[in-house]
């Protein structure tokens, strides 16, 4: 499983990629949306996305739009990952596409339990005993 | 309970926010004691405070960070906690009861931990999501819990963002719940079907109402076989003809008591009660 991490801040991707490899996936990371639409051009697609939404060249949701435009992608689970918390705004990201959505600051049950609801983290576990 | 001093509680949340990105505010000492406490004796440690020496170290002990990390954010209860369990009653414990109680129009359901009140929240919504035809029926759904701090949360049936990140699906909580403040506030209607009340498991019990499905889950682990088997036996009596209880999945009435009998629905097991008795 492989998981493309999308985020401005160091730190928040130190975190999530901390927590999402040490759940067997593989990890790459992106700092903005468009040098994530970039990774997705050029290499293996991923099984989910974590995505910010603020950040600077090309937020999230414009992102998720972007994703959704593309049938090539539409394999790909897109979980935003964000500090905004109105409820309108999480209506937005799920009338784009958007499959769930975790506020910051989230624990790392939280972020497990949503992999779960989405089907993630039965596979990954497996993965990486074999 | 040993007390933490002031200077460990900051290094506690200085530690957790960096490691997990959470942040326990001035005056949640009681939760570090609360949480800590309990591991500092399980994994060999004299108290909380030694426990707190070890993380302190140059190089502490990588299982003994992880387990902090752990003790601090995992919460016992959530949203949909386990997934299966309410999977089985959409698939098939409520539409038992739609047929089973179709003259009377009356569903029962009762948490019989519900602590902050994420279980029975979690039932309401999967009830007024996938049937309803229940608009129509009474619904009944009685939490009860020992601690009245958390009964008065779950009455508010308010949440934080930490909570309502725990397990409830994203298009659940744009459906049924509104901001309110830094919180998050359950759909009036479904919060109506839901009643919370203080009681303790191990005591007497109050007069209770006849109930189709019980949830009674990582409770019992919590007492000895004597107490279990008196819990179990009056959640038996609590039961209508047909109807079933949840445990946890570390429990089991199996060898326990009689008068149960065990079915498998998906990942759940049921204990259900004989349908005449």
């Amino acid at each position: 499983m492989k998981a493309l991490i999308i985020d401005d801040s160091r730190a928040m991707r130190m975190l999530l990629r901390r927590i999402v490899s040490n759940n067997g996936f593989e990890v790459v990371e992106a700092g903005n949306g468009q040098e994530a639409l970039d990774a997705l051009a050029v290499g293996p697609l991923p099984d989910v996305a974590l995505i910010d939404w603020n950040m600077p060249v090309m937020d999230g949701l414009t992102f998720v739009n972007s994703v959704r435009a593309r049938p090539e992608y539409r394999g790909i689970t897109l979980m935003m990952v964000t500090t905004e918390s109105e409820r309108t705004q999480i209506v937005r990201a799920l009338a784009a596409g958007a499959h769930e959505y975790l506020i910051k600051p989230f624990t790392e049950d939280a972020l497990l339990s949503k992999f779960d609801l989405l089907g993630l983290r039965s596979y990954s576990a497996d993965v990486v005993i074999a | 309970m040993t007390a933490v001093s002031t200077e460990d509680f900051t290094f506690v949340a200085d530690f957790l926010r960096q490691r997990a990105a959470i942040s326990i505010g001035p005056g949640k000492e009681y939760l570090v004691e609360s949480r800590l406490g309990p591991l500092a004796r399980d994994i060999g440690f004299v108290d909380v405070n030694a426990l707190i020496g070890e993380l302190r170290r140059p190089v502490p002990n990588p299982t003994v960070r992880d387990r902090v990390v752990e003790a601090m954010t995992t919460n016992e209860t959530s949203f949909f906690r386990d997934g299966h369990p309410f999977e089985a009653m959409r698939t098939d414990l409520v539409p038992e009861v739609l047929k089973r109680n179709a003259g009377v129009r009356r569903l029962s359901v009762w948490s019989a931990a519900s602590s902050t009140g994420q279980e029975l929240y979690t039932i309401a919504m999967l009830l007024d999501a996938n049937f309803p035809e229940l608009a129509s029926w009474t619904v009944n759904l009685y939490g009860t819990d020992l601690s009245t701090d958390v009964l008065t949360r779950a009455r508010a049936g308010r949440f934080s963002p930490l909570e309502v990140n725990r397990g409830l699906p994203a298009p659940m909580l744009v459906r049924y719940f509104d901001r309110r403040g830094s919180e998050y506030e359950i759909d009036a209607k479904l919060r109506n079907w839901c009643r919370f009340e203080q009681m303790n498991l191990a005591d007497a019990w109050p007069a209770l109402p006849l109930f189709d499905i019980v949830f009674c889950r990582n409770v019992l682990i919590y007492f000895d076989v004597p107490v279990r088997q008196r819990i179990l036996q009056k959640i038996q009596r609590s039961l209508a003809p047909g109807g079933c209880l949840i445990l946890g999945g570390s429990e089991t009435t199996i060898g326990v008591v009689d008068g149960y009998t065990p079915a498998r629905i998906g990942n759940t097991v049921v204990y259900r009660v004989e349908a005449s008795r």
